[in-house]
């Protein structure tokens, strides 16, 4: 076929294009992702029967601050990663400014904890299987998340999906955190964000295979 | 590369023909055509693809051996990936950093294709006259995307014949085929989807 009959065949009733159809399809994403992280969290976990006290904590607001937090800013560079020509120069550090701020909690924590009680405060009493679970209710964020890009055009891949893990990983814990009995930011600093990076290495090793356009 | 925000837009300079107000002019040219293309207006979409076409042509030219049978095809892939992602172009930012942001895509992906099959690649050389800023005169694909399109499923190839090539309606085109209209809608966009998948698996 000759280049000048492709572009006939493309013009001809191409149509009006959908407007936002990028933010639009995040949008579908992040709803779908999060109901289906409810809907594992439910059933395999269920609500933390003490969150009538925890929601009196600021501590546990820190926890859920942060994890909302970090899904908007992946949620930010992953819809401009997912269009051509678009750079993620200034808004990448978005996703810096969550996880400092936790760990400068963290930090005054254990500089105001009695010596021998800092191990508590980062280990709690989850840490074994917290990252995992993290991981595990993610899953429904990072199909959600691989469906809304594979309806966009992310020139790097690898990068987009990397992302875009970290923003289903970041859903994941805020779901799991109205399951989770830790409160602690030392022990959030480490363990949810090691939950966090789960989902993002996953997409740093499917984005190349999932997203090709 | 940087554009005026200081965003990093490629990593080779697009061909241009240097001075900052022909590619103003050239930008908002473009760009003009891509709104009203949007919109719906479809011979602003005609002529903004005729002038990417170009566009494209000397870009990989630039980028590849002249007498590379590779150019056509990639001036192809993409534009049919320019058409299938037009979703994605936001007015708000520079056309023409969108469109060369996919043809370098497109030219990686090309790259990285043939390295893995073990093909000799296509040296990438600097030759000055590539800095033409447009270059109308193609030469033949080495892919027949007519047989690619004529090997795709009925409910994919029906629609994109007669919406897209006997240029018919929606509605006659689904009283010809038997599809409901909106069968036919989804059959030319996933069919178009589907092609720029089948060019992308043949070598």
């Amino acid at each position: 076929m000759k280049t000048a009959a492709l572009i006939d065949l493309l013009a001809q009733g191409a149509g009006p294009v959908e407007r936002n159809a990028v933010a639009k399809r995040f949008a579908t994403a992040v709803v779908a992702g999060t109901v289906g992280a409810l809907a594992l969290m439910l059933p395999i976990y269920g609500p933390n029967p003490q969150l009538p006290r925890l929601v009196g904590e600021p501590e546990f607001w820190i926890k859920i601050a942060f994890a909302a937090a970090l899904a908007a800013a992946a949620l930010v560079n992953v819809a401009r990663l997912a269009q051509p020509g678009v750079a993620i120069a200034r808004s990448r550090w978005l996703v810096a400014a969550p996880i400092a701020a936790l760990w400068l909690f963290a930090a005054f924590a254990l500089a105001a904890a009695a010596p021998d009680g800092r191990a508590a405060l980062l280990i709690g009493h989850t840490w074994r299987t917290c990252p995992f679970n993290i991981a595990l209710l993610s899953l429904p964020p990072l199909a959600a998340g691989f469906w809304a890009l594979r309806g966009l055009a992310p020139t790097n891949p690898r990068l987009a999906a990397a992302v875009g893990g970290v923003c289903a990983g970041a859903l994941g814990a805020f779901v799991y955190g109205f399951h989770c009995p830790e409160i602690a930011p030392p022990f959030i600093g480490v363990w949810y964000v090691i939950g966090i990076a789960i989902p993002g290495a996953l997409g740093v090793w499917l984005g190349p295979r999932l997203l090709r356009w | 590369m940087n554009d005026p925000d200081g965003n990093r837009v490629t990593e080779r300079p697009a061909p241009t023909n240097n001075s900052k107000a022909a590619l103003d002019a050239r930008e908002s040219h473009l760009h003009a055509l891509m709104v009203r293309a949007q919109a719906g207006d479809e011979a602003s979409y005609r002529t903004l693809l005729v002038d990417a076409a170009g566009r494209l042509r000397a870009f990989f030219r630039a980028r590849l051996s002249r007498a590379s049978g590779d150019v056509e095809d990639l001036v192809q892939e993409t534009l049919l990936a320019v058409h299938n992602q037009r979703h994605t172009y936001d007015a708000a930012r520079p056309l023409t950093a969108w469109l060369y942001a996919i043809a370098q895509y497109k030219l990686v992906d090309l790259l990285r294709r043939r390295a893995r099959h073990e093909r000799n690649t296509e040296p990438l050389e600097d030759d000055a006259d590539a800095l033409a800023e447009s270059d109308a005169d193609a030469l033949d694909a080495r892919r027949d995307l007519t047989a690619l399109l004529a090997a795709l499923p009925d409910k994919q190839r029906l629609p994109i014949e007669h919406v897209k090539i006997a240029g018919r309606s929606v509605a006659e085109t689904a009283r010809l085929t038997g599809l409901s209209e909106s069968a036919v809608k989804i059959g030319v966009h996933r069919g178009l989807k589907a092609l720029a998948a089948r060019v992308r698996a043949a070598p």
